[in-house]
């Protein structure tokens, strides 16, 4: 107590901001940096948790590159990028730009629309399965069936599952983007859009010239934040595809649900972690370029 | 209040514009943008009314497209908690998320005020090294969380469930944004009435930043109430499952059937939609806030 009661108002706050910082530092050290070396050190070993840590190099590396299914893997990660991004992102503006023009039982609509992003992703994986169910059961071919129209093969199908995978994906996500869109469409000061009325300009003349090009900055905050959402799907696939994890045929498996089989069913932790390394370089990298291309535009 | 803001909000000109007289079919407009929104909006919520629609019906309607169960019965409910396993999982559940919850939104906002109010050596260095773990994402990390975890013999267990999640980057990051909001004076003038740093903390800087502390603890929770790969890694008995994993097992026993399954979904959806439909005004300014700040 002495001691600290010699110290000068400075020293003092230095020693206070470390006194308040020591267990988070621990923290971020030994559960987030550590493991992060640990994963790219593991990438480089064989290891199948049971034998021994053998250095081996790029072995795994040049073992994913040449598997087939880490490329089909890998198409359909890309594919759930390409659909799932674009879908959401034109779905949430459209439903976000009238809705901010609708006061008549804004909240309660704004409402329906949020609901979806407080549920848990496996719970709802689990309903749309069952919806997605054949005749009798599912609840989508019963509708189809009470209209004559022929059913609809979705979970079974290579062509249909991923697509009908991604659907309760992008719908949970729909909420949080039609309220940071409705957020950035209210900071647009009203004086723009009283200047192109009073020059006469069109509706969609003041969409394409003034609210887009403003709305830029929440645009490429929805579009990095969903797409590496949807680069990272896992719930929705192993949910709703349990007996047969990314099936049928490989055909709606993503990366992470590769990694966790290689590492939680085959055991061979360092091919399961040159997997890691390579999601993480393709987050890198999407998001890299995707900040890249759209700030310049 | 809404009235008030919208006059003080909007240029005079433009409430003429829209209230000028001889605009039906604007009017009409505006009727057909309202019922496609309701429309959507109903669609939005199908699955959700479908899932506690079907938990209540009994399992000769199950598969018929009525909304309304003919009569609702509870017996889904009784059956699923007398089984014991979802009461395990609720619990756990439960647990985790509540002290995930109060130490993320403690050490966070800690971290987050030391870093946005003091200044010390190595300050700029610790925000970068947290803001930094942003980028690694979980996946990344779960191979050597299992290791550790089971070095330290930490699997199966609470404690190996919950240490990922005791601190988040977004959090910090969060906090250290309202924390700039804070007066320096007020802080000064605390030191001056001779209370501490850890009192100041607490007392002075905590209670301003309120509604950003809610907001950090109804997305950290949500976060944990819905985690599902690491839970699934990290557990192994049947009593230390969370509820998505309990879930997970449990649809895919053989024979179940689907109506209990849309119970089960219903008990692990239904908490986090009570506390948005409580809190709702809370948790939308909360996603604008992190949306935009974080």
């Amino acid at each position: 107590m002495k001691l600290y009661r010699d110290l000068t108002i400075r020293q003092k706050q230095i020693a206070w901001a470390w006194a308040f910082l020591a267990i988070p530092v621990l923290f971020y050290g030994v559960i987030r940096f550590y493991p992060t070396g640990n994963a790219i050190l593991i990438s480089f070993q064989d290891w199948n948790l049971l034998g021994a840590r053998t250095w081996t190099g790029l072995d795994n590396y040049q073992k994913l590159f040449a598997d087939p299914v880490f490329w089909k893997v890998f198409r359909n990660t890309f594919v759930y990028l390409l659909l799932g991004t674009p879908v959401s992102l034109v779905i949430s503006f459209v439903v976000a730009y009238h809705l901010d023009k609708t006061r008549f039982l804004h909240g309660f609509l704004r409402m329906l629309y949020f609901l979806p992003f407080m549920t848990s992703a496996v719970a709802m994986a689990w309903v749309w399965r069952w919806f997605y169910q054949p005749v009798p059961i599912g609840l989508f071919n019963n509708f189809l069936a009470s209209l004559g129209i022929p059913q609809i093969n979705f979970l079974n199908s290579t062509t249909n599952a991923l697509p009908a995978i991604l659907a309760p994906a992008v719908w949970a996500g729909l909420g949080f983007q039609i309220i940071i869109f409705m957020a950035g469409l209210r900071a647009i000061p009203k004086s723009y859009y009283e200047a192109a009325r009073i020059d006469g300009v069109s509706t969609w003349t003041v969409l394409w010239e003034i609210t887009l090009p403003l709305l830029k900055p929440t645009i490429v905050f929805i579009v990095v934040f969903s797409s590496i959402g949807f680069l990272r799907i896992f719930d929705h696939v192993y949910n709703m595809t349990t007996q047969n994890p990314g099936g049928p045929l490989n055909s709606t498996k993503p990366l992470v649900l590769m990694i966790y089989q290689t590492a939680f069913n085959s055991f061979d932790m360092g091919y399961a972690a040159a997997q890691t390394v390579v999601l993480f370089l393709v987050l890198l990298v999407v998001s890299l370029l995707q900040l890249r291309i759209l700030r310049d535009r | 209040m809404a009235v008030t803001d919208e006059i003080a909000i909007k240029p005079s000109s433009e409430a003429l514009l829209r209230d000028g007289p001889g605009k039906p079919p604007r009017n009409m407009g505006q009727i057909l943008r309202f019922l496609l929104l309701f429309a959507g909006g109903v669609l939005m919520v199908m699955p959700i009314a479908f899932m506690i629609s079907t938990s209540l019906k009994w399992p000769h309607e199950v598969y018929n497209l009525n909304f309304i169960p003919e009569e609702p019965t509870l017996e889904n409910y009784t059956y699923v908690l007398e089984d014991g396993r979802f009461y395990w999982w609720f619990l756990n559940s439960i647990v985790i998320a509540v002290i995930t919850t109060i130490s993320s939104v403690l050490f966070d906002s800690l971290v987050g005020y030391t870093l946005c109010k003091f200044r010390f050596p190595g300050r700029y260095i610790v925000f970068i090294a947290i803001l930094s773990t942003l980028m690694i994402p979980t996946e990344m990390l779960v191979i050597p969380w299992y290791l550790m975890s089971q070095q330290f013999g930490w699997l199966d267990t609470y404690w190996g469930i919950m240490f990922p999640g005791l601190m988040t980057a977004f959090g910090t990051f969060l906090m250290k944004q309202f924390f700039e909001t804070v007066p320096d004076d007020f802080i000064e003038a605390a030191r001056i009435d001779g209370l501490n740093e850890l009192q100041i903390w607490w007392t002075v800087a905590m209670p301003l930043v309120r509604p950003a502390l809610a907001a950090l603890a109804i997305f950290v929770f949500l976060g944990n109430w819905t985690a599902f790969i690491w839970p699934l890694i990290v557990t192994n008995s049947v009593e230390m499952y969370t509820l998505p994993v309990g879930l997970s097992s449990f649809g895919d026993e053989a024979d179940v059937a689907w109506e209990l399954i849309m119970t089960g979904a219903a008990i692990s959806t239904i908490p986090t939609l009570i506390v948005f439909l409580i809190f709702q005004r809370f948790i939308i300014r909360g996603v604008v806030m992190a949306g935009l700040k974080g």
